[in-house]
């Protein structure tokens, strides 16, 4: 049975995806991520010394502000920051830059469904664009459950509020390994198949949960691949931000 | 303090309770090899929970509910108020999960815990996402009235696994609410009347006298478990909750949906062996929590 999509798309297919790197001037790494119409920015501000006072000295601490569209900031944004934080936390090294602190902020821009994994995905830009060391990369999908049993991926707000239930899932990105197949296989692919981070929101059966779970890691490739084309090295000429 | 090498040595000599404080992760991965935990609980195991009604005279409905040393309090109150335009058939719920200072030492007047409201919204989602209660039930007349039900639940005391316990006393305390009586008034409007028992009170004003109980559809449960390396740890204390960052929060309904899998981020990544462990290890809890409400909410009816 065929899910029929107001904007047409299939039920695997993503919105087009837009991503731009170092878009502000003062920011130590910025990045703009846009998934069809949801768009959020991405500032990282840091290393910068010290770190806040219930934090361990020892590693390098992470401070993520959410800041919504209008209004003001309340508990979903603070659920957000902290959602946030401990998968920036997860991905990042967090031994190599003791007692310093990194800010990370997000301003949404728009939103139009799937809007955590938008700023996940907009954050780890930002990230590399700032420098900031990282064990690898997250990309991050949303996923739908409709009343019938299918998993549609990338919903827009209508379809997110319409739907039985959603999922927004975060995995690590996918390796492109330079080695022959076989030798040390067994490590990189626990690292595939691992979850970084799963919201849900509505209730599906344990079934439906392992079939976004399938269907999100598969996605995970497409973003993969955008995201390393994407952050290859910019055209000479351009200057570097050290310069 | 003794070299990086001879602090094995000093390990051994020291009394437990001070290699607990200086080499926590130590102490602690000591005790796991021996698939144990430091409060003598197998690996697997879940603390004992516990259930009563809360005993709040000026609540509509409340429980206290203690996980070990974790202790909540919930209690709901009822107002009237006017639906709004766009939903003129369905009342609302307002969470909020209060953690004074009484509940830890690293809560202070002006220093709140960054996590409380983050667990009112999820208390928030998991209760609207688990159809536990229907908001057209909480409607009394279509667009002119319905029923605001503010649902506050105070930690008393935190160690750790939070939101399971305050989970659970939010759907005791919804199995003991007691709805108030409301009655129409001469210029037709609807007021809650005082529970005096003054008898010359006639009984026909009262418009929802037999209604007095919501319907609860499915009651949802929980389990948090940390991932420490290859270990689940089911229903960490909060000792072990700062020194594992990965947390995985199930939550499961009677009717065995999956209500909510909360995993925010965390250095282990969950594999699905690892997930459906969790799943597993959910169920299991649920019999017990389940059981225990449902003796608590007997042993009520019969007072």
């Amino acid at each position: 049975m065929e899910i029929d999509r107001t904007d047409g798309r299939s039920p695997n297919q993503l919105r087009p995806l837009a991503c731009s790197r170092g878009i502000l001037h003062r920011s130590h790494g910025s990045a703009s991520w846009s998934q069809g119409d949801t768009r959020v920015i991405a500032a990282v501000y840091g290393p910068k010394a010290g770190t806040k006072k219930n934090e361990n000295p020892e590693r390098a601490c992470l401070e993520v502000i959410w800041k919504p569209k209008t209004g003001q900031s309340g508990k979903e944004e603070k659920e957000y920051e902290t959602i946030l934080k401990r998968t920036l936390q997860s991905i990042c090294i967090l031994t190599i830059n003791p007692n310093t602190t990194t800010s990370i902020i997000i301003q949404v821009v728009h939103d139009d469904g799937s809007l955590l994994p938008c700023a996940v995905n907009a954050a780890c830009v930002a990230l590399v664009d700032a420098g900031i060391p990282l064990k690898h990369l997250a990309v991050s999908i949303c996923c739908c459950l409709a009343t019938c049993g299918h998993v549609i991926l990338d919903p827009t707000k209508l379809e997110e509020e319409k739907m039985k239930a959603f999922a927004y899932l975060v995995f690590p990105n996918s390796i492109n390994s330079i080695l022959p197949e076989g030798s040390s296989h067994t490590k990189s692919k626990q690292l595939e198949d691992g979850l970084v981070t799963s919201v849900t929101h509505g209730g599906m059966s344990v079934e439906d949960y392992f079939h976004c779970l399938d269907r999100g890691r598969a996605a995970t490739a497409r973003l993969s691949d955008f995201l390393r084309k994407n952050l290859q090295p910019q055209v000479l000429g351009e200057g570097s931000k050290a310069g | 303090m003794g070299l990086p090498n001879e602090s094995g040595d000093l390990l051994s000599k020291m009394d437990s309770d001070a290699s607990r404080r200086l080499f926590p992760l130590r102490f602690y991965e000591s005790h796991l090899s021996n698939s144990t935990r430091p409060d003598g609980r197998p690996l697997k195991s879940a603390r004992e929970a516990f259930v009563g009604p809360g005993d709040v005279a000026s609540a509509d409905g409340s429980a206290m509910t203690k996980i070990g040393s974790t202790t909540m309090l919930a209690a709901i109150k009822m107002e009237i108020m006017t639906p709004s335009a766009d939903k003129p058939d369905e009342g609302s719920i307002a969470v909020e999960f209060y953690m004074p200072p009484i509940c830890s030492p690293l809560v202070r007047p002006g220093r709140p815990a960054e996590i409380a409201p983050v667990i009112s919204k999820q208390l928030y989602d998991t209760i609207m996402s688990s159809g536990m209660i229907d908001l057209k039930e909480l409607s009394l007349t279509s667009g002119k009235a319905a029923w605001m039900v503010y649902l506050d639940i105070y930690c008393l005391d935190a160690d750790g696994a939070l939101f399971d316990a305050a989970l659970y006393s939010a759907a005791a305390a919804f199995s003991f609410l007691q709805i108030p009586v409301v009655s129409l008034s001469e210029e037709g409007r609807l007021t809650i009347i005082p529970e005096e028992g003054n008898g010359d009170k006639s009984d026909k004003d009262v418009v929802n006298k037999g209604k007095r109980k919501l319907t609860i559809s499915s009651l949802p449960f929980s389990l948090t478990c940390g991932l420490h390396k290859n270990y689940i740890l089911p229903d960490p204390t909060s000792e072990e909750e700062t020194l594992m960052e990965t947390f995985v929060t199930v939550v499961l309904n009677s009717s065995g949906h999956l209500v909510s899998l909360y995993k925010p981020g965390g250095p282990v990544l969950a594999q699905t062996s690892t997930i459906q462990d969790c799943i597993a290890l959910t169920r299991q809890r649920m019999t017990d929590l389940q059981k225990s409400l449902d003796e608590a909410i007997t042993e009520m009816k019969m007072d």
